[in-house]
């Protein structure tokens, strides 16, 4: 099977990727210039102090032994413990993460749902009004520093006209349903809590959007050129000649073939959604893993960040694993070799 | 060095182009920007950033550093286009001052990470076998990382300033320009003018500096011309998240993060620098795109 | 001007005194010049010259396939069974595509929808056209691959194209062609691509067909020993003019043209063996800047004073027509005027 062979290696990349990033995050937290039992233990600490939270962090076994330990816990599951919150790092992430990921998939919705049909129009109407308006618009999305956005909309909806709530996930005054998946959409739903669901999409509306108007411009851009290629490849040529219906053309002889290198991009656009997340995330105080890398970046809580950057990775790589095997199943002349 | 013909495109259509007049490269340049209105509004917005990097303290009307604490928070006015700050600094001085650091560090990224790509690139092209294969690998293990994420890690673990935040996002762009280089180096040592070079016995690194260096190098500018919108705004996000310059510096992205606090009744503190941020990215971006609208050949000559 | 041969018999495809531009940064490229072909129902006409010489900017031009906007028709008319296409708007065009007027193109690698199964995609072409069900459509389908020579068409339309070879991709393009029945077929270099054991049994193929349905052909290559074989009469083309004209035979047996005469010493089956081949030297002018007069003046062994100033325009009797000044009856073309 073709997808094997194609597969496997893959498998083998993730598994060195996952101990590349185990070794760049436990170098990076051996590197810092501070002392982080001196942060911990604050300026004022005893030399005795220092010592007992040195010992407590494992800090004064030599370094290869402190990775094997690293490595290990990070098989557990272990991510250390946050020197902020005092609680498990991967706690943590559980507590935090549904926010993150509901965000995150109401934006990329969006996203495709305004890119490409916005893309497919440029590239149909190429060089008119159309085209250069989704041009403009696309331009704009990719080179929108989302955290301004973010502030600007909020300045617009939330203080000038006050239409739109500007942070956080629910209405102060409505108590936020039992957690059964951690996705409030969905909870409040099994719960049949109608109205902390109408004020969870409330609280998507502005930064979701936010999120989602600078993925929807790499998106747009990516739909009009792959759009292009085909349009002009010698298969629309037979279809136009053989009197199918423009529509026809667009949807079914075209789109398809171009979305199938747009799959790929997308993996790839999954990373600049998690950035954008991080940003949006700050600037809407919305409860998920960009906020609570941010403040932890604010105090240097150094497990807490590189447990987010583990997972933020394993993350990525899986889900772009998943991307290919997507582009493959899409992909006849791959799928029935 | 004109017989070229490297396998990317990008790179063929730069390398076969024939010399020509000025006059009709310029008539050539205005005739494509003519159709693509949005590449000529790219380019005067890069000049005009130009001309506020250059000419800052001449445009500036106050010192931008100069406290003000009897004008403290005041809206735009004709006194102060852009108003300005908490401790009364103008704004608009500020915005024009913040080009240096925000385009300056931009570009600084650009070039380390390009400069430190082409070299492991093309080492890694010439010398071949196993130490290539090693720097590849690891290169596919940084690439399948997500690039922003790490760099964030590393701008933390650095500490937190405008040159920690500088490298660290340079160094997570390193294998991408690895890549680039290190297929121009392999397309180009199968050209027949460093095999020949090869047979009167010129030196690896005499070839690589003379025969591939050269001629790798046309289609890595134009990818970091074309990154140059995105990483300015990654330099603004890392100052914003408070990992870049610091607040007393002026910096576009330093400088929405300081206005925020304000955003709700002072909306001109965090909106200006900010507008900053968004057109200088504009500017990148539609000149990029129409440098690669002008290479493609499919485009050309039409 | 002339028409023709075929008048009597009404017309398939009638193109008249076509001239057609494509506006480009240094000038227009005058990539047609009062180019005339009528084809008459049930009858194959072919059209040959070098690549880039405008036969199939012709046919596209014809049948409203060149992209839009990208270029100008400066005179000249085209009727196709008696309907204008240069007035058509797209949904007009679209119902006459396919109906009316099929087109099989060249390079057959690409020519087929690669994630798309032969099946949709012949039965697409088939409903678009044809008030029939799907099953009716598949029937319709299976019937014309199994015309075209393609065992087991049922497992065949199940597949995708590149589970196919490059003949039968062709074989499946030329059926997807036929599959409406129109009036007209374009074959656009059907055989370019393919081996030279394929290319006969292809050619065969749409010849069988077309004859046994009365279908009109235009067929375009740049080999004359390919359209020789097939054609009732021929148009040699030469950087956008036609040059030459007449039954097949004739213009094969007694070339008139100097540019025809060459293209068929360039021949390996009509020369002695052990004799050199030749080449005609030089190269296709540019349309951007052509030559004055004759195109082929500056290649002719024969060209004069004449040749150098001022183009000559097709004429002769009607069973062969010929635009040379060293071949009797030529008057000066009427588009030549007004430019330099």
């Amino acid at each position: 099977m073709a997808i094997t062979r194609i597969i496997f290696p893959r498998l083998i990349l993730l598994l060195f990727v996952v101990l590349g990033v185990a070794i760049i995050t436990f170098t990076i937290s051996h590197l810092i210039p501070g002392d982080p039992a001196r942060m911990i233990a604050g300026d004022r600490a005893s030399a005795e102090t220092l010592e007992n939270v040195r010992r407590n962090l494992g800090l004064d076994r030599p370094v290869v032994e402190q990775f094997t330990i690293y490595i290990g816990n990070l098989l557990q599951g272990d991510l250390g413990t946050s020197l902020r919150t005092n609680r498990p790092v991967a706690a943590d992430i559980r507590t935090f993460l549904p926010a993150t990921l509901e965000l995150g998939t109401v934006a990329l919705f969006i996203a495709l749902c305004l890119g490409v049909p916005l893309g497919v129009l440029s590239a149909v109407y190429k060089d008119g009004p159309i085209d250069q308006i989704a041009r403009t618009v696309s331009v704009c999305g990719i080179s929108m520093p989302v955290f301004w956005f973010g502030l600007i909309l909020i300045y617009v909806f939330y203080a000038h006209f006050q239409i739109l709530p500007g942070s956080g996930r629910l209405a102060m005054g409505i108590v936020p349903p039992e957690r059964i998946t951690g996705f409030l959409l969905i909870d409040t739903l099994l719960q049949g809590r109608f109205d902390a669901f109408c004020s969870a999409v409330y609280h998507l509306i502005l930064p979701g959007f936010v999120l989602a108007f600078a993925n929807m411009g790499v998106i747009t851009r990516q739909i009009r050129a792959s759009m292009l290629d085909v349009l002009q490849e010698d298969y629309i040529r037979t279809a136009r000649a053989s009197g199918l219906r423009k529509g026809v053309i667009i949807f079914n002889y075209a789109l398809r073939n171009a979305l199938i290198p747009s799959i790929t991009l997308l993996g790839l656009a999954l990373g600049d959604l998690l950035y954008g997340a991080v940003l949006t995330e700050t600037i809407f105080a919305w409860p998920g893993m960009g906020t609570y890398v941010v403040t932890s970046i604010q105090t240097l809580d150094f497990p807490a960040i590189m447990g987010f950057t583990i997972v933020a990775s394993i993350g990525y790589v899986l889900i772009n694993l998943l991307v290919d095997l997507a582009y493959m199943l899409a992909d006849p002349q791959i799928r029935e070799v | 060095m004109s017989a070229v013909m490297p396998t990317d495109p990008v790179a063929a259509t730069a390398a076969t182009r024939r010399p020509k007049p000025l006059s009709e490269r310029l008539r050539y340049l205005w005739y494509l920007s003519r159709r693509s209105p949005l590449t000529l509004l790219g380019v005067a917005i890069i000049l005009m950033v130009l001309v506020m990097i250059v000419a800052a303290p001449w445009i500036a009307p106050y010192n931008p550093d100069k406290v003000s604490l009897t004008s403290r928070l005041l809206p735009p006015s004709a006194a102060h286009w852009f108003g300005t700050d908490e401790v009364g600094r103008d704004l608009f001085s500020r915005v024009i001052y913040g080009a240096r650091a925000s385009c300056g560090a931009a570009f600084m990224i650009v070039l380390i990470s390009t400069a430190a790509g082409v070299l492991i690139g093309c080492f890694s092209g010439v010398v071949g076998g196993r130490v290539d294969t090693a720097i590849m690998r690891l290169m596919d293990v940084v690439l399948a990382l997500p690039a922003l994420v790490l760099a964030m890690a590393l701008a933390a673990a650095l500490g937190p300033s405008l040159f920690n935040s500088m490298l660290a996002v340079a160094i997570v762009r390193i294998p991408a320009y690895v890549r680039l280089a290190r297929g121009q180096t392999l397309s180009l040592r199968e050209q027949v003018f460093v095999k020949a070079a090869r047979t009167y016995g010129a030196s690896p690194f005499y070839i690589l500096r003379w025969h591939i260096l050269p001629n790798a190098m046309s289609p890595i500018i134009v990818q970091a011309t074309l990154d140059l919108g995105g990483v300015v705004l990654i330099a603004a996000a890392l100052s914003f998240i408070g990992l870049g310059a610091q607040p007393p510096t002026a910096e576009w992205g330093a400088l929405v993060s300081s206005g925020r606090s304000y955003m709700l009744d002072q909306w001109w503190y965090a909106t200006f620098p900010g507008l900053a941020i968004l057109i200088t990215a504009m500017g990148c971006n539609l000149v990029g795109d129409g440098i690669r609208d002008m290479l493609d050949p499919r485009l050309r000559g039409r | 001007m002339m028409t023709g041969l075929s008048l009597e018999r009404g017309h398939a495809l009638a193109i008249h005194n076509l001239s057609l531009e494509f506006p480009t940064f240094s000038g227009a490229i005058k990539a047609l010049d009062n180019v005339s072909i009528d084809v008459g129902k049930a009858e194959i006409v072919g059209i040959v010259g070098e690549s880039g010489c405008g036969k199939s900017v012709t046919t596209m031009a014809a049948t409203g396939l060149l992209p839009k906007g990208r270029y100008d028709i400066t005179s000249g008319s085209v009727s196709l069974f008696g309907r204008n296409t240069l007035a058509m708007d797209d949904g007009e065009l679209q119902d006459v595509r396919g109906k009316v007027v099929s087109t099989i193109f060249q390079e057959p690698m690409n020519a087929l929808n690669p994630t798309i199964r032969i099946g949709k995609q012949l039965t697409d072409v088939i409903m678009r056209h044809e008030e029939t069900s799907l099953p009716d459509a598949r029937r319709i389908a299976r019937d014309i691959l199994a015309d075209m020579l393609i065992g087991e068409p049922e497992r065949v339309m199940n597949l995708y194209p590149f589970e196919l070879s490059g003949g039968m991709r062709q074989r499946v393009l030329i059926a997807m062609a036929f599959s409406c029945k129109p009036g007209l077929i374009i074959a656009d270099e059907p055989t370019t691509a393919l081996d030279v054991t394929v290319q006969a049994v292809i050619l065969r193929l749409i010849q069988n067909r077309a004859r046994r349905t009365g279908t009109s052909v235009v067929f375009i290559s740049h080999n004359v020993a390919v359209v020789s074989q097939l054609c009732d009469r021929l148009y040699v083309m030469y950087a956008g003019r036609i040059v030459e004209h007449g039954a097949t035979r004739t213009v094969l047996e007694a070339p008139q043209h100097p540019y025809t005469q060459a293209l068929l010493r360039c021949l390996p089956e009509r020369v002695a063996p052990k004799q050199e081949l030749e080449a005609i030297p030089g190269a296709v002018p540019s349309l951007l800047h052509p030559p004055a007069g004759c195109y082929f003046q500056p290649r002719c062994k024969e060209a004069v004073d004449l040749c150098r100033s001022r183009s000559p325009r097709l004429a002769g009797a009607e069973g062969q027509q010929v635009a040379c000044w060293r071949r009797g009856v030529a008057s000066e073309t009427s588009g030549q005027e007004g430019r330099q």
